[in-house]
């Protein structure tokens, strides 16, 4: 972590004008060539999460919330994993899962960069008071661990969403990635303001204020684009972070609610099943366990090579 | 003053006030609920009358500052109110079930600690060999995992196919091994100068043969604590009247789950702060005047590195008192994370806010434990000039 926040991680973009002959499109295809059997591998993985996630409704065999079968009915031809507690195809529901499960965490880091990001850049710039405010905010919201946080507001959120007449199911999903997007916009903030503190002091940011340029358009452009290298790594390590929190809420009954197909509550669903010594409660559990793997192996790479670490 | 006191005494003025903000947090909690608390309590069947004298008994109608100091006082007097569901007074649900978490996390503590220092250890000392890559490998997929994932393999392995189940990991580790192994005799022969080969085939050969003699006995299910003919089981209800081999027993599994999650963490923070020292000058004197490399590790490196490892063990603890939320639900643990999310899901606010308290009261007493420790151990705050 403290290699993002050094100054020489930014080295790779401040050697830009070195290696400016080559095309961008030459220069990535270099990258990728150059990279490590691991971070191919965590592509590859990604690559086939996505597919399956877009084109959910193709692949899978049955919808995602029709009850096909009996409870708990035993691998067969006709439904290739079983069923699960209440005789839903598992194979769908665990595809299916790849669209909600992941889009949901990947909203979630979206906002958290959105917002922590933003505050970060901004506190960096202006300094001052609120710099001060912001960081004292994130500290008291950092001081204890996430999951108390989240449980304390998720039951604020859904006893508020519980007394609305008729409230749409999606409320709850709304509620809880505002709540883990906030939650997880604090580490972002650290890392962005920790990372354009180093920028701030730069001369061509002082030359951009002294020609009189606005906030936004420093931190548009001449802060964010040298700040990118670093945040696209921590994207990666947030969305695990994110991704494996909301599968525990999940699993724990707070997080996505059923009917929709979602990992975590997949495991909790067919849990019983374990101790009959059947590994199936285990598959999405483990679809879990492969994409946070894989996305820490392209995360690893892409971190090395923004360090400037050479083998 | 002494600057380790005068540092600690600031350290723990922090603490304070962050716990202060904390209470103020978790109060407001309850305060941007909708709807009556008064209400709640007593049900749509009551009296306007009965709601206005509850709310007068509960301080319901006092100004929400004045309401915070009471209930803070109330929380140092050990009465955190009652609970919307079940009425019962708050602190009665917790104490038991708060002593029973710090048993779990504790128990995974005794195990997890020395376990990560010492593979933490030996991960630097033979950086860049086998063993190193195998536990980095290791480590980080079971930081890449979901507890509840680590915690059904687990039951998987040693609860539901012992002790058979245990056969799988250990051919998987021998076959790896001895890929491993061929790999790096074919380079340089290296492998032999690690002393680690012998004893991790050694240990694995015993592994195999109890297997099989308890196989051929026809012992299927040996609990090497009890030293019964079962497995380990798979929940873990303990009652305040089990003895403590019982609670042993049964919260093994539970807190090997939560052993393998923080080890991870502390063994890879121990390895990266021993070897970020490993290129100081006064290491490569050490290395110089021919000390041995264990020897260098210990004496020179590891009293310099203790500050950080502290620090990482302190969070590691931390995170067991929460982290333990999601194991004690897999395990039907009766702890306080289990409590917790009981509360969530029937929105029993008051219990939630209790729960909440207590935890980041040890959470930050832990933190700030550690902290104070970590300045205590640096050399160079021990001699100011």
């Amino acid at each position: 972590m403290t290699d993002i926040s050094d100054p020489s991680a930014l080295s790779a973009d401040a050697e830009a004008p070195r290696v400016a002959q080559e095309t961008a499109r030459q220069r990535t295809l270099r990258a990728f060539r150059s990279a490590p059997i691991t971070a191919w591998l965590g592509m590859i993985v990604i690559a086939i999460y996505v597919i399956v996630a877009v084109f959910a409704p193709v692949i899978a065999p049955y919808g995602e919330r029709e009850i096909v079968g009996d409870q708990f009915e035993l691998r067969s031809a006709e439904f290739l994993l079983g069923t699960d507690n209440l005789g839903r195809d598992l194979l769908s529901r665990l595809i299916y899962a790849a669209r909600n499960t992941v889009g949901i965490a990947l909203m979630t880091t979206f906002f958290a960069f959105t917002l922590g990001g933003l505050l970060g850049m901004l506190a960096a710039t202006l300094g001052g008071w609120v710099d001060q405010i912001i960081s004292r905010i994130v500290d008291v919201l950092m001081s204890i661990p996430y999951i108390i946080f989240a449980l304390l507001f998720l039951t604020v959120a859904n006893t508020w969403i519980g007394q609305m007449d008729n409230p749409s199911p999606w409320l709850y999903t709304a509620a809880l990635i505002a709540i883990m997007a906030l939650l997880d916009s604090t580490r972002v903030y650290r890392l962005t303001r920790a990372v354009a503190m180093n920028i701030v002091v730069m001369d061509y940011v002082e030359a951009a204020r002294l020609r009189g340029e606005g906030l936004f358009h420093i931190i548009r452009k001449e802060i964010l684009p040298n700040a990118t290298a670093p945040l696209i790594a921590e994207f990666g390590l947030r969305f695990c972070f994110v991704f494996l929190s909301i599968s525990a809420l999940s699993f724990l009954g707070l997080g996505i609610q059923p009917p929709t197909a979602d990992w975590g509550s997949m495991v909790k669903d067919n849990a019983t099943l374990v101790s009959f010594g059947e590994i199936i409660p285990l598959y999405p559990a483990c679809a879990i366990a492969v994409l946070t793997v894989a996305v820490n192996f392209v995360v690893d790479w892409m971190l090395h090579r923004s360090s400037g670490l050479k083998e | 003053m002494h600057p380790i006191l005068s540092m600690a005494l600031r350290r723990l003025a922090l603490g304070l006030l962050t716990l202060l903000v904390i209470s103020i947090v978790i109060f407001s909690a309850v305060e941007m609920l909708p709807g009556d608390l008064a209400q709640e309590i007593l049900g749509q069947s009551a009296t306007p009358e009965t709601v206005a004298a509850f709310r007068k008994e509960l301080g319901l109608d006092k100004p929400p500052v004045e309401r915070y100091f009471s209930w803070l006082g109330g929380v140092f007097q050990g009465d955190f109110g009652k609970s919307l569901a079940s009425k019962r007074e708050i602190s009665e649900l917790i104490s038991g079930r708060f002593a029973n978490t710090m048993f779990l996390a504790g128990y995974a503590a005794v195990i997890a600690v020395p376990l990560a220092v010492v593979l933490g250890l030996m991960a630097a000392l033979f950086r860049n060999t086998w063993f190193d890559r195998f536990v980095n490998v290791f480590t980080l997929s079971t930081i890449s995992f979901p507890e509840f994932f680590v915690a059904y393999i687990l039951i998987l392995l040693l609860a539901v196919g012992f002790p058979f189940g245990l056969a799988l990991p250990f051919g998987l580790l021998g076959l790896w091994i001895a890929v491993e192994g061929y790999g790096a005799m074919k380079e340089n022969f290296k492998i032999n100068k690690s002393p680690l080969i012998p004893v991790v085939f050694l240990l694995i050969g015993i592994g195999l043969i109890i297997n099989m003699v308890m196989g051929f006995m026809g012992v299927e299910n040996w609990n090497p604590i009890t030293k019964e003919v079962r497995a380990f089981p798979s929940i873990a209800n303990i009652s305040p009247e089990s003895s403590l081999a019982d609670r042993l027993d049964r919260a093994f599994l539970p807190a090997l789950t939560l052993t393998m999650v923080v080890t991870a963490h502390m063994m890879r923070m121990t390895r990266a702060a021993i070897i970020n020292l490993l290129a100081s000058p006064y290491i490569e004197m050490a290395r110089l005047k021919g000390m041995s490399p264990w020897r260098v590790i210990i004496k020179h490196a590891l009293p310099n590195a203790l500050a950080p490892i502290i620090n990482v063990i302190a969070l590691n603890l931390a995170y067991l008192i929460t982290g333990v939320v999601v194991v004690e639900v897999v395990f039907a643990y009766p702890g306080l994370g289990q409590l917790m999310v009981d509360s969530v899901t029937k929105r029993d606010i008051t219990v939630v806010q209790a729960c909440c308290l207590v935890f980041a009261v040890t959470y930050i007493l832990l933190n700030l434990i550690a902290d104070i420790l970590a300045i205590a151990t640096n050399p160079r705050l021990l001699h100011p000039k």
